[in-house]
């Protein structure tokens, strides 16, 4: 992207959920680890791809910043404005600008609304339209996410998923975003339905000038939308740069078997290629490992791993990683 | 791999086809089908008419009776209903009287229609309370949780764990006397007595909705737009647990319903009138409490009055199963 100019500004941003015990009264007695000082920007207009495996953290992050789940600690600026500070009215306000794209489509609209009601509630909400004026804005939104204007009567049970996650589409479009979250919005979604919604997403980022914080697990699809990525491990940010550099030069050992794992379309080389494959389960949330986060099962890892924990530096213009041994 | 041969419209026609599909069907909201579901359940409809029926016995009960519910007939007791010539104690049917009288010659149908009224309110009032206050609480303890949940279902409990017909009894003997007691009969005293009671099975079964409901992703995205607390709690949180509270409001009628009878039997209902203009004259169960003395001489007495409440009780509840069949389909034959 052109700009560089930052539109939100993550530092170390930490989420634990406490884990309780007692009957009547209860009492703390851990914490489930999911995002553990996590730092990053967001480029105006970009496409940022957060990707991991499953429970690693990358959803956390997104609500975290949201402040669906408000973070244990660290800061989210927004135009200046920390959000983790904010609360009640300014927090709400403040919101408008970024919204989510959920990532289940059958659970994400609410049952027992019509479309119009339910892609018209954020403006009703913002005092950005009346009651009178909303059918109109209800037709342009589903016009503008490819849907036909005429269904804004209609209840989502009546839809497939794909125009499901259209409608959810519209909704966080409803009150001019500048930045969208997208929670795997394509995971739960059919092949061929895929494409449609990512060219749609990116179709729409170019009109109205978006940026997106992209989560995803489908390295392809984050290679395909992104511009820089951020690979999460375990609660942690372990390599950030750009699209092109991360696939054809990952430093981080576990951005390095992730990358590996994708599978390479053509017999012949899929048959030669060397994969490296990881021994172990990832640890648990409650209990991480001391130091750096991945040396249990990482290849190079040695005794300074398990004392220090890694600093997430610079190694190369815009290439950040957090190793020992890089 | 089969080689698939599509010309390049296809995915466009058939892409028409399922927005033409969509333009002439009709829009339903989940309501819509429920209430379809609804009557095509015969079983639910022919309960539905007889409440109907009732109701409108009940509400019309001064104009259909055939005799002034508390006229006495001095000399026509203990008649027979009009299709047996002459009952046990040796008096000949009148056809004025189609069921007979009780003691005091009074016309047991007339006093059946009355006694429609206390039950069908009974039924209803009390619920429509209950309703208001469960609701309201179980939303609160359930969206909110932590300390208020854990305060306002502990209450819940205790409520729950009390014996409900020792509490009717207590409650109705010791204030029987007091100016409260003496309202609306004693109704008002009965009603309070039943939704005190009764509103913790609704605010159970709210919460239960609103703690699984509220982890969906749709309030979440309600929480993101802006939505206030609020807005979220009535708004998005109560029409998706009205189902279970329908469902469960048709099933507590029936036992409104037959706790009155129970606690009219028992002497401890209605206290019955003596004053015409009254709305509230007698009750089924105090009916029957006449009745059971007199069960040889005049068994109509006991019997019109007790059919009545198994029919009511058995539509409530064939149109409490039709409603959670209609409702929540994947609950179908379940019991």
């Amino acid at each position: 992207m052109a700009a560089n100019e930052v539109l939100l500004n993550v530092v170390d941003l930490v989420k634990h959920f406490p884990i309780m015990k007692g009957v009547l009264i209860q009492k703390q007695v851990g914490a489930v680890h999911a995002v553990d000082g996590v730092s990053f920007d967001i480029r105006k207009g970009e496409t940022l791809g957060l990707v991991g495996e499953s429970g690693c953290g990358k959803s956390t992050t997104g609500r975290a910043i949201l402040q669906l789940h408000r973070p244990t600690s660290g800061s989210v600026f927004y135009e200046g404005k920390d959000l983790v500070k904010l609360k009640g009215e300014n927090l709400r306000k403040t919101r408008r600008r970024m919204q989510m794209i959920f990532q289940d489509p059958y659970a994400s609209l609410n049952p027992r609304m019509t479309v119009g009601q339910i892609i018209t509630e954020p403006m009703l909400i913002h005092d950005m339209t009346t009651q009178k004026d909303t059918q109109g804005h209800a037709e342009r939104l589903l016009k503008l996410v490819g849907l036909n204007p005429a269904y804004t009567s209609r209840y989502p049970h009546e839809f497939s998923g794909g125009q499901r996650q259209r409608i959810g589409i519209a909704r966080a479009l409803a009150l001019e975003p500048a930045l969208i979250v997208c929670d795997e919005p394509i995971s739960a979604l059919d092949v061929s339905i895929q494409a449609q919604v990512v060219n749609l997403l990116e179709d729409l980022q170019a009109e109205l000038g978006l940026t997106y914080l992209f989560i995803a697990h489908d390295l392809s699809m984050v290679r395909h939308i992104s511009d820089r990525v951020a690979v999460m491990y375990l609660g942690i940010i372990v390599e950030l740069t750009s699209r092109d550099e991360l696939y054809a030069n990952a430093l981080h050992p576990y951005t390095q078997a992730l990358l590996s794992a994708v599978p390479i379309p053509d017999p012949v080389i899929e048959a030669n290629r060397k994969r490296i494959i990881l021994v172990g389960d990832v640890p648990s949330p409650v209990n991480p490992p001391s130091g750096c986060r991945f040396r249990t099962r990482c290849p190079l890892a040695a005794e300074i791993c398990k004392e220090k924990k890694p600093e997430f530096r610079e190694v190369a213009p815009d290439h950040w990683v957090a190793c020992h041994m890089v | 791999m089969t080689t698939q041969v599509s010309h390049p419209s296809t995915g466009q026609t058939q892409a028409h086809i399922a927005n033409l599909t969509m333009m002439t069907v009709k829009p339903r909201s989940l309501w819509q089908d429920a209430w379809s579901r609804l009557i095509k359940n015969k079983a639910s409809v022919i309960g539905m008419v007889v409440i109907v029926i009732f109701t409108l016995l009940a509400i019309f009960a001064s104009v259909i009776a055939p005799h002034n519910p508390l006229q006495i007939n001095s000399g026509k007791g203990f008649t027979p209903p009009m299709w047996i010539p002459v009952g046990p104690n040796g008096v000949p049917a009148d056809p004025n009287f189609i069921f007979g009288t009780d003691t005091l010659g009074r016309d047991v149908l007339s006093r059946t229609l009355y006694g429609a009224r206390v039950s069908m309110t009974v039924g209803f009032l009390p619920t429509f309370i209950i309703i208001f206050v469960g609701t309201i609480v179980g939303l609160f303890a359930g969206y909110r949780g932590g300390r208020i949940d854990n305060l306002l279902m502990r209450i819940t409990d205790v409520v729950y764990a009390f014996p409900d017909l020792l509490f009717f009894i207590i409650v109705m003997v010791t204030l029987r006397q007091t100016p409260i007691g003496q309202m609306m009969n004693g109704l008002f005293l009965l009603f309070s007595a039943l939704a005190v009671v009764n509103w913790v099975g609704f605010a159970r079964i709210v919460r239960g909705q609103v703690l699984s409901l509220k982890e969906k992703e749709f309030v979440e995205a309600a929480r993101c737009i802006g939505a206030t607390d609020s807005r979220i709690m009535f708004r998005h949180l109560l029409p998706n647990s009205l189902g279970p509270v329908i469902i469960l409001t048709a099933m507590s009628i029936p036992g409104m319903i037959i706790t009155e009878a129970v606690l009219g039997y028992l002497g401890l209902g209605l206290i019955p009138s003596t004053n015409p203009k009254d709305f509230f004259i007698t009750s089924w169960g105090a009916s029957m409490l006449e009745g059971q003395t007199a069960i040889n001489a005049q068994p109509w007495l006991l019997l019109l009055p007790a059919i009545a409440v198994s029919l009511v009780v058995l539509a409530f509840t064939f149109l409490g199963d039709g409603l959670r069949d209609a409702l929540d389909p994947r609950l179908q034959g379940t019991q």
